[in-house]
């Protein structure tokens, strides 16, 4: 690859690529994001590959830049977003979408669509009885605004010649040549880009703060250490447009003055590291990264550091800890980040998604960014939607869109046509909403006032058949297993509210567990030592503002949803038993007895509610409740 | 034992991270890559060329939840746990395993050292929950009879490579 050693090396190269990618009419886009991935999409690009080379078709799996218009593109992309479909290929230039495509398919894709110009009717999305053959056209696709995910699915993930033809690093190169660091940062401030972290704090603040600050060494620090569970738009960025954060990250290092980056990665995303490792790679052997970038005289270089499986290394100051060698305690604040961040340096700390907004910002300007959203919300947010819905998948919309339109026109509603009770927004550290809040705009400050936060952007549906009290308990399992145990109210604080929701859930609650459990939250939150410890309570909180019936029901031993094992009864109707015996050969524990021909009985006090005997009995006489 | 233990493995991550205590998270993934899991010998070890206590060694590769201390099987199955799992009713999938394996929350890998049960917070698989990992492969929509099927698919392939 050649060496781009000044802005019009960088120009042309990208007008050569243009030219190679606007040859290239014909394009196969398999999805490899985690999800496609896990159901064989690689499979299938490799299948779609040896057919080609079988049928003699000239393909290109890397963009070249002397292609000519022959050439099929074969490409491996980013997250197409709707996983519930996959594996997805998305076929150029008629921007049809197949949905769960087998390797059986690939012939039939090669043959009919390549060689033929044919769409293969049985592949497309079908919904009440309609075909949609245009990706654009899908309801869970027509109500998004992609401007983060913009290449997710549209170009080859792993080609740094291939984001340079769709306009890539133009956003660097205006940052280094046109503009000054302080017209940079004016910009951002302009545009109200806030954390897509979570807390929403507003990023040209930081970016300014670093940039005034004097030191010999600043750090560009990108988090994306997603940890939340039921979240994934920063792990599909990274896997589908990674040279989008190192861009990002890019400007901001001329921004403020800083010439080293670290990006923290969960350890749980193999598939974004690895990525991010080629694209960094691709950076320096071309001269994006390195010593006097393009001519400019701008050093920067990137790092990556892999995560070990701690939840709490999502908050800044702990993931600090932990690029450093440490165990991953957060630290009490101030001093603060920028200030006094990475190896005591003032470092900027945003998370991959604001990183993914910035060249975008710097490109197009900050009245178009903040075009979307409302004044104080602006931009789009990418949301990871999840749990007892129709479409799950990756999805991008303007901030202040409404619960309904998520849920509803995009996400097609609750599987299986369940009616929709609460969404969880914000993970373990969120709150959940409920079918009141169902028009609410979604963004930072109309979540803040119904005590929920936009979190990283996890939504996971659930229906009239999931259990809150269950939830809540879920989540305070989850936070107390990932409390790092330096401050006492986290550590033993939320032991306990997991003890009660435990006695609970188990039908052994008392009614004053109810209050004891909203004291423990309110302590808990004014006084933990970071982020983690301060919103832990939250699921327990909200789930109580919303749900609080569902509590005392339970203390008074019902579990309305019949989710709670130990709370439910299973009882045989004497009316539908026709003595026949099969229930009491299944049981594990003999909790069941009776005549040949006549009602069979349940001891409750051995039954183990296995529900064995549910499935067994041919004339559904046995019945939980 | 640790006169046994041959540390050349471990010298070489060592050197390649630079002796750098800042490296030991890096230090501690790779060997946790070669050996499947960190063997107690290493810790003397890398304190020394570190410049390093053991004690901290030691508080580093206990509190990240990834390392293991102990040996895991050879099919090292992660059962998804995450939000959109769980409402999918990713728990009796995981029961199911543990009662097929003799296995509890406590009990993870099986004495033998075929299998290992773990849980992982979230998979970031969400469309195709609830999901299960064995050797990181994902296998997805799970059951619990598609469970019992594939222990003993995997039992089957352990006895072939056994023969």
């Amino acid at each position: 690859m050649q060496i781009l050693k000044t802005r019009a090396e960088l120009d042309s190269y990208r007008e050569a690529a243009m030219s190679a990618l606007e040859a290239q009419k014909r394009k196969l886009l398999v999805c490899a994001g985690t999800g496609c991935v896990a159901g064989g999409s690689l499979k299938i690009y490799e299948r779609l590959s040896e057919l080609m080379k079988e049928k003699g078709l000239p393909y290109s799996v890397e963009l070249q830049l002397e292609a000519h218009d022959e050439t099929v593109g074969l490409k491996r992309c980013g997250c197409h977003g709707f996983c519930e479909m996959g594996p997805l290929v998305r076929v150029e230039p008629q921007g049809w979408l197949y949905t769960k495509v087998k390797i059986e398919d690939c012939e039939e894709i090669i043959d009919k669509t390549i060689i033929g110009g044919e769409f293969v009717e049985r592949l497309a999305y079908r919904k009440n009885g309609q075909i949609y053959p245009r990706q654009e056209d899908v309801p869970f696709y027509k109500k998004q605004t992609r401007v983060v995910l913009e290449h997710c699915g549209h170009i080859d993930a792993e080609s740094i010649t291939e984001y340079i033809a769709v306009g890539g690093y133009s956003a660097l190169e205006k940052a280094l040549f046109d503009m000054t660091g302080d017209e940079i940062v004016a910009e951002i401030k302009a545009s109200g880009l806030r954390g897509r972290g979570g807390a929403g704090f507003p990023a040209g603040i930081k970016w300014e703060t670093v940039r005034k600050l004097q030191a010999d060494q600043k750090y560009i620090l990108c988090n994306g250490d997603e940890g939340d569970p039921g979240a994934f738009m920063d792990r599909s960025i990274m896997e589908g447009d990674p040279h989008r954060v190192i861009e990002g990250m890019l400007i901001a290092g001329v921004a403020t003055g800083a010439t080293e980056g670290y990006i923290y990665v969960r350890a749980e995303y193999p598939m974004a590291v690895n990525r991010l490792k080629n694209a960094i790679n691709q950076a320096k052997e071309i001269g994006l990264l390195g010593k006097n970038i393009l001519g400019s005289g701008f050093d920067f270089e990137i790092h990556i550091n892999r995560g070990a499986g701690a939840f709490v290394c999502g908050e800044e100051t702990a993931l600090i800890s932990s690029i450093e060698g440490e165990r991953g305690f957060p630290r009490v604040r101030p001093p603060l980040t920028v200030e006094r961040g990475l190896f005591g340096k003032p470092t900027v700390p945003n998370n991959v998604e604001t990183y993914a907004n910035v060249a975008q910002i710097i490109n197009r300007g900050a009245a178009w960014f903040s075009s979307y959203g409302s004044p104080n919300n602006t931009g789009t947010k990418a949301f990871a939607l999840t749990g007892n819905i129709e479409n799950t998948g990756l999805i991008e919309v303007p901030m202040g869109t409404t619960l309904r339109e998520i849920i509803y026109d995009i996400g097609g509603g609750c599987r299986g046509g369940a009616e929709f009770k609460a969404v969880q927004i914000g993970g373990p550290s969120g709150g959940c909403l409920t079918k009141e809040h169902l028009d609410l705009p979604l963004d930072f400050d109309s979540l803040k006032n119904v005590g929920a936060i936009i979190g990283s952007g996890g939504l996971v549906v659930m229906d009239e058949h999931t259990c809150m009290v269950e939830v809540a308990r879920f989540f305070m399992n989850f936070t107390q297993n990932e409390s790092c145990g330096k401050c006492v109210p986290c550590r033993e604080g939320t032991k306990r509210m997991l003890e009660i929701l435990e006695r609970i859930v188990a039908g052994k609650g008392e009614e004053s567990d109810i209050d004891t459990l909203s004291e423990l939250a309110d302590m808990i939150i004014s006084t933990a030592l970071c982020g983690l410890g301060k919103t832990a309570p939250n699921p327990v909180r909200s789930t109580l503002q919303y749900f609080r019936d569902e509590y005392v029901a339970h203390v008074n031993g019902v579990c309305p949803t019949g989710r709670c094992k130990s709370l439910i009864k299973i009882t045989i109707n004497p009316e539908l038993c026709r003595g026949c015996s099969k229930c009491s050969r299944v049981c594990p524990v003999g909790a069941i007895s009776g005549k040949i021909k006549e009602p069979f009985v349940i001891d409750q006090s051995k039954c183990i509610k296995c529900e064995a005997c549910v499935n067994s009995c041919p004339f559904h006489a046995i019945k939980e409740g | 034992m640790s006169k046994q233990f041959d540390f050349t493995v471990v010298d070489k991550i060592i050197e390649q991270n630079g002796h750098n205590p800042r490296a030991i998270i890096s230090i501690l993934q790779e060997i946790q890559e070669h050996y499947h899991y960190i063997p107690r010998e290493v810790f003397p070890r890398i304190a020394e060329k570190l410049g390093v206590s053991e004690a901290k060694a030691y508080s580093v590769a206990t509190f990240y939840e990834n390392f293991s201390l102990e040996p895991k099987g050879k099919y090292v199955i992660k059962v998804c746990d995450g939000t959109a799992c769980h409402v999918r009713n990713s728990i009796p999938i995981l029961e199911r395993l543990r009662s097929e394996l003799g296995l509890s929350a406590s009990k993870k890998t099986t004495d033998d050292l075929n299998f290992t049960v773990e849980t992982v917070s979230c998979l970031g698989a969400c469309g195709l929950a609830p999901v299960i990992t064995v050797n990181d492969v994902v296998h997805p929509a799970m059951t619990p009879d598609k469970a019992s099927e594939l222990i003993k698919t995997l039992r089957e392939e352990l006895e072939l490579a056994n023969t």
